[in-house]
């Protein structure tokens, strides 16, 4: 087995649950900056020089065999290229996701079963169950911090060659605790929150070093110029914050971002309850193992649409290529790019990343 | 597991273990009591014997901790020397050295000097007549070049180097690091001012090199305090690692004509067989270190192939690795215009047996296969 080790607490649980499992098991530290030298400074970003030698060192307690590879360059096409694209496109995406797919579980995963192992083991909190149809992606014990969200992307095939040994972990405590039991110095380590090729956390600036300014308008519902922005991609649906706005708002209450138009470079504003999407949908869907049969007639299942957000009930059905997702009640803060994961229980059925909305003002009445 | 990584270190003689573990506490070879002076009489003996097999005099040997501090003594020392004396601020440099010159030099560049790169054919052996030209120009504080190249293995056209270097009147500093105790090599013929040279690359302990500095050279201190060594290298001297360090210095003098044979026919096999893989090209000019063999694979992986090798117990090397453990793309491939294909260096030592070459020649072939099909 091969292990990702961040140089975090929990990859490095990880790894050592599977060499107690019995597994022979290699480390691997995956470089994704471009720039591997930096050291770290605040908040713990990836691809530091101390994370390498704190997972190295993990990997000395264990006596397995460490490397440290580079793919960078995979990174910076297919995370960080791919986020800066899609917000020039004004759709908001979840990098951690794009990573888990296009790295971790792609490059990476490819790498090892190229190289001969049989999986890759990482301390995402999540679980794969083999059930009757193959294997299926539930979340983890601890919900605090499930990370089945970022996972749903995964396919079967993928699925069939990880394994999360954090999955029935009760608390991240717990895990600390272990890592301090074997003695690993970076059991105190924090966690990670920022987007690690962000580590300042100043979105907006990273995107204008690379997107320059585009001005444009800011228009409301009916089309009327309420102000003028440097550049669409400082904006994301629902955001209210950094809207300075010359004309005030006719009642007076706060005005809310409700639409990002690229190519018209204009922002949409509107009142808080503008803001609630009776429909989603998307077409690059995936089922996280085999597709559930439901999914064709129209399904109950609940829906969660941010890593941290609350899962809500929804009806789903694949109409074609598409999958279109109708929330029980309408629903705020969805963004196109956004991937909404669908949930029946604990176990994952697959997502969608969102290409349009329909607000719930808008929406047909049901009859 | 079998060594294939003897440039980057190769195992400690066993004389050497043998001396370490024998060795009698030492004073401080700068206390002038009678213990000091058992110390000192240590020291200087080392330093006598080293001189002996560097074909130098030992005034002329300064010890320093390694090949990288020897390098950046030359290079800065040197160049602040010429500077303050008005002699020039240029350096002449192949763009395939080894990086302990390579960020020298970058950082002299901050400091004002002016860099005057020279090229390298496809065997990442040095244009001398670039080389000489760039030194004709004028202006030079100081002039660099590998002896061998620590990469690919080429040696480099060191007559015609410090011909040119003479007829300029600009010191000429070897990077011997890699080619000391594997090719001839005594300082007094080179016609070099300075030469570095390293303890781990021929069997001694890690951590001790020596910087030839020739009687004539101007050079400055990098390190200051109690004027040990000609007030170029001051702090407490290491007698017995300079002592370790004659003693495998002198082994390897000693076997120096039949490993050299020995080691030249392995790894020619070796390359004999790299030759007939797919996707595989070899980068050594004809005349080159006899224990490296050096190859490049196109379409391949270097840390795939470097772990198959690994896996199945070779050591290899697939070039310098940064301080967060990346392999970094080599800029001596890239020098002998070869980009995007995996470097494998296969060096080999002293304990190499003729077994382990044949394991090696067994395992190769499909780890190559392997790594191009990742």
């Amino acid at each position: 087995m091969l292990a990702a080790m961040s140089g975090g607490v929990d990859s490095a649980v990880a790894a050592a649950r599977a060499v107690d499992a019995g597994h022979e098991v290699v480390g691997v530290h995956l470089a994704l900056s471009r720039m591997p030298g930096t050291l770290r400074t605040g908040s713990r970003g990836c691809c530091t020089v101390e994370d390498a030698m704190d997972a190295r060192r993990v990997a000395d307690r264990l006596g397995i065999p460490f490397y440290v590879w580079d793919f960078s360059e995979r990174f910076a096409d297919a995370v960080v290229q791919d986020f800066v694209d899609e917000y020039a496109a004004g759709r908001t995406p979840n990098p951690c996701l794009r990573c888990n797919e296009r790295i971790k579980f792609e490059a990476l995963l490819d790498r090892a079963i190229g190289l001969g192992f049989d999986r890759v083991v990482t301390g995402h909190y999540a679980r794969v169950e083999h059930g009757p149809a193959g294997p299926e992606l539930h979340r983890a014990a601890d919900w605090a911090k499930d990370q089945s969200y970022v996972l749903g992307v995964l396919t079967g095939e993928q699925l069939e060659h990880c394994w999360f040994p954090l999955a029935d972990t009760p608390t991240k405590a717990e895990v600390r605790a272990e890592a301090a039991e074997r003695g690993f110095l970076l059991a105190q380590k924090p966690d990670s929150h920022d987007i690690c090729f962000i580590p300042d956390g100043d979105t907006r600036g990273f995107l204008a070093e690379r997107l320059g300014t585009a001005p444009g308008e800011i228009v409301d519902r009916d089309g009327a110029v309420v102000g003028t922005h440097e550049g669409v991609h400082g904006y994301t649906v629902g955001q209210r914050r950094g809207l300075s706005l010359g004309v005030p708002s006719p009642d007076g209450r706060p005005r809310f971002v409700l639409e990002v138009k690229p190519s018209s470079r204009q922002i949409v504003v509107g009142p808080k309850e503008a803001l609630a999407v009776a429909r989603l949908a998307g077409t690059r869907v995936s089922h996280a193992g085999a597709a559930h049969p439901g999914l064709a007639a129209g399904i109950d299942v609940e829906v969660q649409i941010r890593a941290h957000a609350d899962p809500v009930p929804a009806r789903a059905q694949l109409e074609g290529d598409e999958l279109v997702i109708d929330p029980v009640a309408p629903l705020t803060g969805v963004a196109t790019g956004q991937s909404a994961v669908l949930y029946l229980g604990t176990r994952v059925l697959g997502q969608v990343t969102i290409d349009r909305t329909v607000a719930a003002d808008r929406a047909p009445q049901p009859a | 597991m079998h060594e294939f990584d003897h440039a980057a270190a190769t195992p400690m003689r066993e004389s050497v273990r043998q001396a370490l573990a024998d060795a009698e506490p030492l004073a401080n070879p700068a206390s002038t009591h009678r213990a000091g002076q058992r110390a000192r009489a240590v020291l200087e003996d080392a330093r006598e014997r080293l001189a002996g097999a560097l074909g130098a005099h030992p005034t002329e040997v300064v010890l320093t901790s390694g090949g990288t501090e020897s390098i950046n003594l030359a290079l800065k020392g040197s160049w602040w020397a010429a500077r303050d004396e008005g002699r020039g601020t240029a350096i002449v440099v192949p763009v395939a050295e080894h990086h302990a010159t390579l960020d020298a030099v970058a950082w002299l560049e901050a400091q004002g000097a002016e860099a005057r790169w020279v090229g390298v054919d496809a065997h990442a052996v040095t244009d001398a007549d670039a080389f000489g030209a760039a030194l004709a120009t004028g202006g030079a504080a100081v002039a660099t070049m590998l002896v061998a190249s620590n990469e690919v293995g080429s040696l480099q056209p060191v007559g015609a180097v410090a011909d040119a270097s003479a007829r300029a009147g600009v010191p000429l500093h070897l990077d011997a690091v890699g080619a000391f105790g594997h090719v001839p090599l005594r300082f007094a013929e080179t016609g070099a001012a300075l030469m570095s040279v390293a303890s781990h690359k021929i069997g001694g302990p890690h951590g001790v090199g020596a910087l030839v500095v020739r009687r004539d050279a101007r050079l400055q201190a990098l390190h200051h305090g109690g004027g040990q060594q000609r007030g170029l290298r001051s702090g407490t001297q290491d007698a017995l690692g300079a002592s370790l360090f004659a003693l495998a210095a002198e082994e390897a003098l000693a076997e120096l004509d039949a490993e050299a044979t020995r080691l030249h026919e392995l790894t020619t096999r070796i390359l004999a067989l790299a030759a007939t893989l797919p996707g595989v090209r070899l980068l050594a000019a004809e005349e080159r270190l006899p224990h490296i063999a050096h190859l490049v694979v196109e379409g391949a992986s270097g840390e795939a192939l470097q772990f198959l090798l690994d896996e199945a117990g070779f050591a290899v090397s697939n070039g310098s690795a940064c301080s967060a453990g990346v392999a970094r793309e080599s800029h001596v491939v890239r020098a002998c215009g070869v980009e995007g294909a995996a470097p494998l260096r296969l060096s080999l030592g002293r304990t190499t047996t003729e077994a382990e070459v044949e394991a090696l020649l067994a395992a190769l072939p499909p780890a190559v296969e392997r790594a191009r099909r990742l």
